[in-house]
């Protein structure tokens, strides 16, 4: 088995206008930093993006934004990108603002098999709006589907050639469910290595759920807020 | 009136020892400040960290660790790391024993709107909506009201809701008020607030306690 490409251009062939992609990452942290730059190149368009965020005006996502790669955005905060937010409130991009917790289990379940869970996130309010709505033991919940796509792409920290992901600090995020909600899951690593060198016991995210696995390179990892203390 | 950092001291009075806390981005940050002593607690970040420490010095910034609000910060002993499914089944699951945060507008039936002013201003909701949905004890930190001197305390909230019924507390740099039968209930004047001044203030429905008296600062 050899899940190895050589890097994001070979990873994201087959990747076509009019898809809809999964990206890893919380604001600017543990996003797929080598495939988004690949697919700004690519120019692939009339996609539909589900990513807790849309990164900011000249990183990560917003590069997309800026080319209008993006037909569709599913997310549930795009505060730190202005040209976002234009592109929302002007109607030239459609958007579904998702809460969070809703939106790491529509990934979570779209990967399982679940087609759908109640949840009482959102009840009353305008994400509930068309949607079924039950009691279940006195409280009131809302049906939310879950989510898959053709294509996922997370970043890890490290991999191996099986496709077993290990993730660090807060940049795992999002990452294992989306690598899990993929029909084709893209992972990109900053260490790759061979298999047998990870432990099984520290995995994350199982092989099983990765099809491509590449080593990146010139990650920036961005800071969006660098808060010291003295 | 109390200053921000007198707001988030007056909450951190309500922390009791091991409790996980997930705090909001603004007002409910500076809480961490004032944990009184004796007292631990676990602070959550939703997106992926327990346990969460100060922020880094240069030498520790890592790219890899921040906060909800996107800011770099630290781990202390003891902490562990997880995914945004694992977290939120944390807040959804009503394993997160407070939530703080803050407001736009808040009605005097417990409903919360933060995160859209149709037209103007669309941010997303965020973990707001779960971490209001997940928690029974939630304290809303806010200013009492906003930029155009309108009350925030309101009957009806105007702006689209973040949560129904779900508020019990808040806290704003005049007083704090719980919430209960469609009223806010003044519970604590900051000091040199008058009762005539939150009345005047307050849009919603206004209760007094019997047992109200001044917040004390040292």
């Amino acid at each position: 088995m050899n899940k190895i490409v050589k890097n994001a251009e070979e990873a994201i062939r087959g990747i076509e206008d009019g898809m809809t992609l999964m990206l890893g990452g919380f604001g600017l942290c543990g996003i797929p930093e080598n495939c988004i730059n690949a697919l700004v190149k690519a120019k692939t368009k009339n996609l539909t993006c589900i990513s807790n965020n849309a990164g900011v005006d000249d990183f990560g996502i917003g590069l997309m934004l800026q080319q209008r790669q993006v037909k569709k955005m599913i997310a549930s905060y795009v505060g730190e990108n202005a040209e976002f937010e234009r592109q929302l409130l002007s109607g030239e991009l459609e958007v579904e603002l998702t809460p969070q917790g809703t939106l790491a289990e529509k990934c979570r379940a779209g990967g399982a098999g679940i087609p759908a869970f109640f949840t009482a996130t959102g009840y009353g309010t305008e994400v509930a709006e068309g949607k079924e709505t039950r009691e279940i033991n006195g409280r009131m919940y809302v049906l939310e589907e879950s989510l898959t796509a053709d294509y996922a792409i997370v970043k890890a920290w490290k991999g191996d050639r099986f496709g077993n992901l290990i993730f660090k600090g807060t940049a795992r995020n999002f990452n294992p469910m989306m690598a899990m909600a993929g029909r084709i899951t893209i992972a990109e690593v900053e260490i790759l290595v061979e298999a047998g060198e990870l432990d099984p016991n520290q995995i994350h995210t199982p092989g099983i759920f990765v099809q491509k696995i590449f080593q990146g390179v010139d990650y920036e990892k961005r800071i969006e807020q660098r808060t010291v203390s003295k | 009136m109390l200053t921000k950092d007198q707001i988030a001291q007056r909450i951190a009075r309500e922390l009791q020892d091991g409790w996980y806390v997930n705090l909001g981005i603004g007002i409910p940050t500076l809480v961490a400040n004032y944990i009184p002593d004796g007292i631990s607690v676990v602070l959550q970040s939703e997106n992926g960290l327990l346990g969460m420490g100060p922020f880094p010095t240069e030498d520790q910034v890592d790219a890899d660790l921040i906060n909800a609000g996107k800011q770099t910060v630290t781990m202390l002993p003891g902490s562990s790391l997880f995914s945004s499914a694992d977290s939120f089944a944390m807040i959804r699951g009503g394993h997160v024993q407070l939530t703080v945060l803050g407001a736009m507008e808040v009605a005097e039936n417990g409903d919360i709107a933060n995160w859209k002013i149709p037209g103007k201003m669309v941010k997303g909701m965020g973990g707001a909506m779960d971490l209001v949905a997940g928690t029974d004890n939630i304290i809303v930190a806010m200013m009492h009201t906003n930029r155009e001197g309108e009350s925030k305390l309101l009957k009806r909230c105007s702006l689209p809701l973040t949560g129904k019924n779900c508020i019990k507390r808040v806290i704003t740099d005049l007083g704090l008020f719980s919430i209960e039968e469609n009223s806010f209930v003044l519970e604590e004047l900051a000091p040199g607030v008058s009762i005539e001044e939150i009345q005047a203030k307050t849009e919603g429905n206004l209760r007094i306690s019997p047992n109200v008296k001044t917040m004390k600062f040292d």
